[in-house]
């Protein structure tokens, strides 16, 4: 039994903003794989919680007109990992995705709440950060598109204003288009594990050199954050073991690790030098250019 | 001997009952109107109870009771039958400050042989962050969540000891009055001469070995529910591996007479020594009382189990090994120091068993172990699969590794060198080897790993990711002859279609000893195995008396009651047959359900023609029954060895598991499939314990950091690699159908085995577990390696 | 607050109001009686009160009872036919030895049978990931990967040639 005073269903978005106008009190539920978790923990307590999971507007996954991939943000991670144009376009995410939980929590957790839920660990995270994501905030009265890195505030803390929805995760074609990713996650567990350090890259490659490259890290700070300092330096350089081993030195920069129980600063700093170089190696071979060796 | 049930891989008698649903658990059965029971933990790791307001709690609607320290039910009146006074010893007692001690041990007539008595129901002293302050009984979970929120109790907050080191220290406050400088007990032993031995070796080496604190994680977490029955009976059914101590605790914690105490155990969801222990239930059995003897669920949520319930002693090491040029061992000192926690539960124990298993391995002229048992302000330790070897082999066997990779010998041969030999006769417990193949163990295991070949191929490695092999062994025994009682009772009776029910008091936990005891007599009666009707539920009001499942001893211990009971009903099947056919008993045999001429096979009579004539014969009926007790008074002692072939990823210094074999001595193996069974689980959870499991705690504070399933990492089938499990079978005389122990045994050697196999490949010798990847990380980076 | 919902459990229809906060778990075990699906951790981490839920497999410790609305699930009770007969997937485990204690098995026999029901191909390492929402501390995984695998057979390639093969 959790502590909840009261359950609401809502049918279609208006619905769900119209709600959320009436009572701000409501705590949005999705898949509930962070919100019954919090109940349970006593983190949260006489919730009123409003349901998001008959909105089935909200589980698609298309590409619009222009090439904008359009993830709908009650898809579920199993969702996001089966779709086919997601593993063609973005598999950076789609294997982010699959690195989640297990089968039955991605069979339930959905990317929007995973989003919102603001974690730096969130398995989505630094695979949407690489890929410049926005987000579409509804509320009663309008809608607005929220950068992913400005959406992220603080540990547990998002930009979502209250009367405000979560409805859809926007790619658009030049973030996503011509380029190669590769995601690492690195935790002690393969399964049922929250990442030590969860890497996102994409590279685009021109004879040899690096064209552009970004890097998004999870658990390497208190929010999830790009390594722009070593996106800058790649730019125009010859893809060589040296330029690998110098964007390596400059993520780390742009970390800010903490020390924890879970892993030390220094742990973590050395995996974001390690695995960033890993991660691009990989990339570079998925965006056309040659392997590394 | 050839058998034909014996050393059969036939599928478990509760198979069918658990891949249906239809296996019933504590928690399974339900009373009608059934009251939640819920637990006040403290959140201070030591501090006292200055005072404690329960009318807050008292007062909201849905609560039926609520009890601390000083308000515990005077169960002695409570339950006493109308108009009798009972006589008890501890009369002048109240409940409240009643202490017992919870270990799942025998009872002692011998006082100085008894576990420590340290323990309240409730306590007014915290001795570690979840100690049982109040309780509180409410109609549903939320409401009992919600009273325990308003017992407004104030502490004074004590220092944390949340080391041995910080307990052990000059001026630090006494967890226990009792225990000066916090010290549960020392003591171990000495053979032989140590400093001598030392004077004799060629050389003395020295070094110190760690290991860490880690959990159960049984699925099923500590459940119970208890009632006051019409006859003013407690009536508990709880998650145990020992009923029948259960009963006596909870009447000891109580102060009643232990026939006042019904258990019942049904399907038990994994114990792993966790539930060899006293937990909830006296309190739960106080619950109960305390509402005027309603049914009241006590349920425990992962996130107290994993702290409330017991862990395992981490250990630490400091080892001294005299050894010749030839690599022969003249003397061993090992001294340790083990922590706790905040009670005693099996306290000392653990150490001094897990020091006496050790003894079998190597003999040497002198050997000097002297371990002390320290109170900390953490949860408590108690036993745990293996009981104090995981961490003593990890210890010796880690340590035997740098001897001889400093002495440049082959650690194969330098083992080999120092083995126990059939007929040694161990000093202290005269326990006496009759059956041994460890050197056989170690043969097959290094052929199943390619050892020579492999070992040739990773001897110069240089990249990012090397491979090494390691390899440790492990003495262990069957139960704890002559240490403690070895009690079992077991009971067969006999239908009239000839087939049996066979009734023990061994607990069924996961581990197979029903279906290993219906082969044991399906072998004997002749019978096939669906013809033995194993009543798998203990209830301690019918079920023979038997201390129950720990220490490895089912199939050796209760199999000797179990051979016992069923040659009484064979002797009775064949006496009667003598009656109705003149045919003399010592003639006959049983085979197939029917009585049979021993010699010829030719069939006499039908056994159900029998065992309806046992019934019904008007004048000589007796139905064929045998309710034994058998007190073992021998030991066997298994051994083995594991094989372990690792890939470290130097740069993040995440270690892979690539290969891993256990091969076991552990005599005749009754049931292939099972036994199989019992190393992969073994094995498993020794990886854990190799690599990522441990349990946290906020140094200052005693906190606990990662008491649940997603930040105490135990394996998930994607982090457990192919496990093999091999076995050599030599007969032991001493054990029934020639078995030795096998249950904790796979748990002993993987994890210095992995450890030895990380020596191999990086040159860095880890002394401490969980090799979690930081710790290789951060001493690759101290060697220099990265 | 109650919420009246509409549900089958192996294929029998329920229709009654359920408290807002209660799990389904809790709705099939205290209330429907379905003691197969296990509480091991209330967090979804053990995967010990998983039943399938339109087939696919769900923890239902975190799967809020109203939200069973409209839905067939299955429970361990309902995976044997009625008159008993083991299925395939029951009988490999039984057959494998990957039963021990038996507290994670019905949650385990339970995924198994989505995949095997699934019609699709699986690699080894997609069984293991399947079944990875599911702790046990008995049996090392190794018995209940073989019973899975043997309850997949067709389903585990085994072709070299294929990009299925399970090595």
């Amino acid at each position: 039994m959790y502590d909840i005073k009261g359950y609401y269903d809502a049918e279609t978005v208006s619905e769900a903003t119209a709600l959320l106008a009436e009572n701000p009190n409501l705590k949005l539920i999705a898949g509930g794989t962070d919100v019954l978790i919090k109940l349970h923990g006593g983190q949260l307590e006489g919730a009123e919680l409003l349901g998001l999971r008959k909105i089935k507007s909200l589980e698609h996954i298309r590409v619009a007109d222009d090439g904008t991939i359009v993830i709908g943000a009650m898809a579920t991670f199993s969702t996001v990992f089966n779709n086919p144009i997601l593993r063609e376009l973005i598999p950076i995410l789609t294997e982010a995705a699959i690195s989640m939980g297990g089968p039955q929590i991605r069979n339930i957790a959905t990317i929007g709440g995973n989003v919102c839920n603001g974690a730096t660990s969130a398995d989505s995270a630094s695979s949407l950060f690489a890929l410049n994501a926005q987000l579409k905030l509804q509320a009663k009265n309008g809608e607005r598109l929220v950068p992913i890195r400005e959406f992220y505030l603080g540990p547990g803390k998002v930009a979502l204003n209250p009367g405000e929805i979560l409805t859809e995760i926007l790619i658009a074609p030049e973030d996503y288009k011509g380029f190669g990713g590769q995601y690492i996650k690195f935790s002690m567990r393969e399964a049922m594990d929250i990442a030590t350090l969860g890497v996102a890259v994409v590279c685009k490659v021109q004879s040899g050199n690096f064209a552009e490259v970004r890097i998004g890290l999870g658990v390497a700070g208190p929010t999830p954050l790009r390594c722009l300092e070593a996106e800058e330096y790649a730019k125009g350089k010859k893809i060589s073991s040296e330029t690998l081993a110098e964007i390596g030195k400059l993520a780390v920069k742009s970390a800010k690790a903490r020390t924890s129980w879970r892993a030390s600063k220094e742990y973590r700093e050395h995996l974001v030098e390690e695995l960033t170089q890993r991660a691009l190696k990989i990339a570079v071979v998925n965006a056309g250019g040659a392997e590394l060796v | 001997m050839a058998y034909t049930v014996v050393g059969q891989s036939v599928s478990r008698v509760d198979a069918v009952a658990k891949v249906t649903g239809k296996a019933k658990y504590t928690d399974d059965f339900s009373e009608r109107d059934m009251l939640i029971g819920k637990v006040l933990h403290s959140p201070y790791a030591h501090a006292i109870v200055k005072s404690i307001d329960v009318s807050k709690a008292k007062a909201l609607p849905g609560v039926e009771a609520v009890l601390t320290y000083k308000d515990l039910p005077e169960i002695r009146y409570a339950t006493a039958m109308p108009g009798v006074i009972e006589a008890i010893a501890t009369d002048e007692v109240s409940v409240a400050e009643l202490k017992y001690g919870t270990a799942g041990h025998p009872f002692s007539l011998d006082s100085s042989h008894r576990d420590k008595e340290d323990r309240h129901i409730l306590t007014q002293k915290a001795r570690f962050v979840g100690d049982n302050i109040a309780a509180v009984v409410a109609t549903d979970a939320l409401i009992a969540a919600k009273a325990l929120k308003l017992i407004e109790v104030e502490y004074e907050v004590l220092e944390a000891l949340t080391s041995t080191e910080a307990a052990l220290k000059e001026g630090a406050p006494l967890i226990h009055d009792d225990c000066e400088r916090n010290i549960l007990a020392s003591g171990g032993y000495e053979i032989g001469n140590i400093e001598e031995a030392f004077k004799d070796s060629d050389h003395v080496i020295e070094g110190e070995y760690e290991t860490s604190i880690v959990q159960h994680c049984h699925l099923e977490n500590q459940v119970s529910h208890a009632y006051v029955d019409s006859d003013r009976r407690i009536v508990i059914m709880t998650s145990t591996q020992i009923p029948h101590i259960v009963r006596r605790i909870v009447a000891q914690s109580l102060g009643i007479s232990w026939g006042r105490v019904r258990v019942i155990k049904p399907y038990v969801g994994g114990g792993f020594g966790n539930k060899q222990d006293v937990t909830i239930e006296p309190l739960n059995a106080a619950m109960s009382l305390a509402v005027g003897g309603r049914p009241v669920k006590l349920e425990l949520s992962r996130e107290e189990a994993m702290i409330d319930t017991r862990t395992r002693h981490a250990f630490k090491f400091k080892i001294k090994t005299g050894i010749n040029q030839d690599g022969k061992i003249n003397g061993i000192h090992i001294s340790a120091v083990s922590n706790t926690g905040a009670y005693a539960s099996h306290g000392h124990s653990i150490a001094s068993s897990g020091g006496g298993k050790f003894r079998y391995l190597y003999p040497t002229k002198a050997l000097k172990y002297d371990p002390i048992t320290v109170y900390t302000n953490l949860p408590v330790a108690g036993a745990m699969r293996g009981y104090g070897t995981p961490q003593i082999f990890f210890a010796f066997e880690s340590h035997i590794e740098d001897i001889a990779k400093k002495l440049n010998m082959d650690p194969i041969e330098i083992r080999k060198k120092n083995l126990v030999e059939v007929g040694f006769v161990e000093p202290l417990s005269k326990n006496k080897i009759m059956s041994c193949a460890i050197r056989e163990c170690i043969d097959k295991g290094r052929e199943l790993i390619k050892w020579d070949a492999k070992k040739a191929l990773y001897k110069k490695q240089s990249g990012d990711k090397r491979r090494g092999l390691g390899m440790a062994c492990f003495s262990y025994a069957s139960g704890t002859y002559p240490v403690a009682l070895e009690l079992a009772g077991v009971r067969i009776v006999m239908n009239q279609d000839g087939s049996v029910q066979l009734q023990l008091g061994a607990t069924e936990i996961g581990q197979g000893s029903d279906t290993v005891f219906a082969q044991m007599v399906a072998e004997i009666l002749g019978l096939p195995m669906y013809m033995v009707h194993v009543i798998s539920t203990q209830d301690t009001d019918i079920t023979p008396f038997d201390t129950g499942s720990y220490a490895s001893r089912q199939t050796y211990v209760t199999g000797m009651a179990v051979e016992k009971a069923a040659l009484e009903i064979k002797q009775k099947v064949l006496g009667f047959c003598h009656s109705m056919t003149d045919t003399p008993a010592h003639l006959l045999d049983l085979k197939d359900q029917w009585i049979v001429f021993k010699e010829s096979g030719e069939k006499v009579q039908a056994l159900e023609v029998v065992a309806m004539q046992s019934y019904y014969d008007r004048v000589h009926a007796q139905p064929i029954t045998s309710d034994v007790s058998n007190n073992a008074r021998i030991n066997a002692i298994p051994f083995g060895v594991t094989f372990a072939e690792v890939e470290v990823d130097i740069k993040t210094g995440k270690i892979k598991i690539l290969e891993i074999y256990n091969v076991h001595d552990s005599g005749k193996i009754v049931n292939p499939l099972l036994a199989e069974g019992q190393v992969h689980g073994g094995v498993s959870m020794a990886i854990g314990y190799a690599l990522s499991e441990q349990l946290l705690f906020d140094e200052a504070t005693g906190k606990p950091l990662n008491n649940n399933l997603l930040d105490y990492k135990l394996p998930t089938i994607m982090d457990t690699p192919k496990i093999g499990a091999a076995f050599v079978e030599k007969e032991d005389p001493t054990g029934p159908f020639g078995v030795k122990s096998l249950g904790e045994p796979p748990i002993v050697s993987p994890a210095p085995a992995i450890r030895n196999a990380v020596l191999d490949a990086t040159n860095v010798a880890f002394n401490r577990i969980p090799m979690t990847p930081q710790r290789v990380f951060e001493k690759l980076k101290e060697a220099g390696t990265i | 607050m109650f919420k009246r919902i509409a549900f089958t459990v192996n294929g029998k229809a329920y229709n009654f109001e359920v408290d807002v906060r209660e799990s389904l778990l809790d709705v099939l075990r205290n209330h429907l009686g379905f003691t197969g699906a296990k509480q091991g951790c209330s967090v979804g981490e053990c995967g010990a009160c998983s039943v399938l839920i339109d087939g696919t497999p769900y923890d239902t410790c975190i799967y809020l009872a109203v939200w069973a609305d409209g839905k067939e699930i299955r429970t361990i009770e309902g995976v044997a036919a009625k008159n008993g007969e083991l299925s395939d997937v029951q009988k490999a485990f039984v057959e494998e030895g990957a039963v021990q204690c038996g507290f994670c098995t019905p949650g385990l026999v339970l995924t198994t049978t989505a995949m095997a029901e699934s019609g699709k191909e699986f690699t080894q390492d997609e069984v293991k990931r399947e079944l990875s929402g599911h702790l046990c501390r008995c049996t090392g995984y190794q018995n209940i990967l073989k019973a899975a695998e043997k309850s997949l057979e067709g389903h585990v390639c085994t072709c070299v040639d294929s990009p299925h093969y399970k090595g």
